[in-house]
């Protein structure tokens, strides 16, 4: 299982698919672990009743249907399907309705949904965030740089008991970025990434879950972005100026 | 969350081998021996791996232009299908020997002189011989640690003017740093065709550079470009940070202050937030 998660950690991050269905072919027996363990671009379904798009995921998932953050209803329908208890799923359509306006507000466009969950083994619940944003200058990037680009982001956080006015939480947050940039003259430009953070708080439950985990989310979001942005792609433009240093002159073969 | 049955469908052997095959040809410059590790452990099938890397190595190899030094270390000898004489056999032109190769092991095995039937005629190797010590002179210069080689691909045994030839430049530049978990390479293959009598040359020439950094993640860059220019990969990365990124998503609202968060607490969420944040509906 360490060999396999070294593999899609060295295979290409557009080929992660193509890698993960390999090793699942590969090592059927641990299936659900590869599956958990290995980050997959987020696919998105249009929920019929309001029109409006929600991101799948496993955490939303039973059996091969979806269940929409905004109706609740399961696409395609399904019989004795799993919901979320009437008190988290009060607090999941306020979590669905102010997250998308942060979504607004940092992605400018882009989906979002958040789902949440009685916890099989412990008191508390776990609750999972979602964005995919397609900056490409066809989809939602307004400066029309890219030819290709997206950011999907996933935060699952466990939500611990109440204890003396707080509660644990611990999130884990996944964001997978790709972009291409194709210019006339520059030829084409690619960069990929996946990278994963933990953090773990313990807060007053004063102002609210929905407060503390958005609070989470949103300076976890913001360290990733830094992280990608300068470590990561800083890393790798060093690697190109180490190949090759920027020429003063360039030099031109002799023509006849 | 609901457990899901996965059909425990057999692998072939062919099937198995294609997979193998696909994990090492998709490996990261510099890498390969890594991720051969890994497959090796993941196959758990010897002969099938193999199979795999008889045939995959070689690919490798020849793709990413690895850099093989002679069994004396007088030398290297670079791994391209430009120079390949023989499925082991590479020709190096500026010393006029050929090395025979272990591709799976990545070694040169040994090395012998060329016969006159593998090098080119003394008049391709005037114009070959100076065009090697030029792009030496210019390696030297441009890369901290490249190599180059020149060779030609076309006409070797043209005797005099009148016909055409095609020499081919390939420049290799290779940055290892496992411990770092940072890795990358920069590849140059320039296709030079003397045509008509040396009234005309076309030059066309392909840069492709790749670099991997995997600490606590995966961030694998390729850029590829068809023309002569190399200034522009500064200007790419001069765009990302401001311009790009942007596109994906902002450092701060447009408000620039964080997100309000608790005021969803005792107020309608919704209304209050839209208000404060100006949002008309």
């Amino acid at each position: 299982m360490e060999a396999a998660m070294g593999l899609i950690r060295r295979m290409h991050p557009k080929k992660s698919q193509t890698a993960l269905s390999a090793l699942l072919s590969l090592l059927p027996h641990h299936s659900s672990d590869l599956l958990s363990q290995v980050d997959q671009p987020l696919q998105v379904l249009c929920d019929v009743d309001c029109g409006k798009e929600f991101i799948l995921c496993e955490y939303n998932r039973d059996a091969d249907s979806y269940r929409s953050p905004w109706s609740n209803k399961y696409h395609p329908p399904l019989e004795d399907a799993l919901y979320p208890s009437s008190e988290l799923r009060k607090l999941e359509i306020e979590a669905n309705e102010v997250f998308a306006i942060y979504c607004d507000q940092y992605y400018e466009g882009g989906i979002s949904s958040v789902y949440l969950w009685e916890d099989d083994y412990k008191e508390g619940f776990i609750a999972c965030f979602l964005i995919k944003k397609d900056g490409s200058k066809t989809g939602q990037g307004r400066r029309g740089y890219l030819q290709e680009g997206a950011w999907d982001a996933i935060h699952v956080i466990e939500v611990g008991p109440e204890e003396e006015g707080a509660a644990h939480y611990c999130l884990t947050s996944t964001v997978m970025l790709s972009l291409t940039t194709n210019g006339e003259s520059s030829g084409t430009f690619s960069l990929s990434g996946s990278i994963r953070r933990q953090m773990n708080m313990d807060l007053a439950i004063a102002d609210g879950h929905l407060c503390n985990m958005g609070r989470m989310i949103e300076e976890m979001e913001g360290k990733l972005r830094n992280s990608l942005d300068q470590v990561y792609f800083g890393k790798t433009k060093e690697m190109v100026c180490t190949l090759r240093p920027p020429a003063e002159v360039v030099m031109r073969l002799p023509n006849s | 969350m609901a457990e899901e049955e996965y059909p425990d469908v057999e692998l072939s052997d062919k099937q198995k081998k294609e997979i193998a095959k696909w994990f090492l040809l998709n490996s990261p410059a510099g890498e390969i021996q890594y991720v051969a590790k890994d497959l090796r452990s993941v196959l758990n099938d010897e002969r099938i791996y193999n199979e795999a890397a008889q045939e995959a190595f070689p690919l490798y190899n020849k793709s990413h232009i690895i850099c093989l030094e002679f069994p004396d270390r007088s030398g290297d000898v670079l791994i391209t299908s430009y120079n390949e004489l023989d499925k082991n056999e590479y020709l190096d032109p500026r010393t006029a020997q050929v090395a025979t190769v272990n591709h799976v092991k990545q070694v040169c095995t040994e090395v012998r002189p060329a016969a006159d039937e593998e090098l080119p005629s003394p008049y391709i190797e005037d114009f070959r011989c100076t065009l090697d010590a030029e792009i030496l002179k210019y390696v030297g210069e441009a890369y901290p640690k490249g190599i180059c080689s020149v060779y030609c691909v076309n006409g070797k045994d043209v005797e005099g003017p009148g016909s055409n030839f095609e020499l081919v430049v390939v420049i290799s530049a290779v940055k290892n740093s496992p411990k770092n978990f940072c890795n990358g390479s920069w590849r140059s293959v320039w296709n030079i065709e003397f045509k008509d009598d040396m009234q005309m040359l076309a030059i066309r020439g392909k840069i492709q550079v790749d670099a991997h950094y995997f600490e606590e993640g995966n961030v694998q860059l390729d850029a590829k470009n068809e023309c002569r220019d190399e200034t522009m990969f500064q200007e790419s990365y001069s765009n990302l940070p401001d311009t790009t990124f942007k596109d994906l998503r902002r450092k701060l609202p447009v408000t620039r202050t964080l997100f309000p968060w608790h005021n969803t607490l005792q107020f309608s969420l919704t209304r209050d937030i839209q208000k404060e944040l100006g949002i008309g509906k």
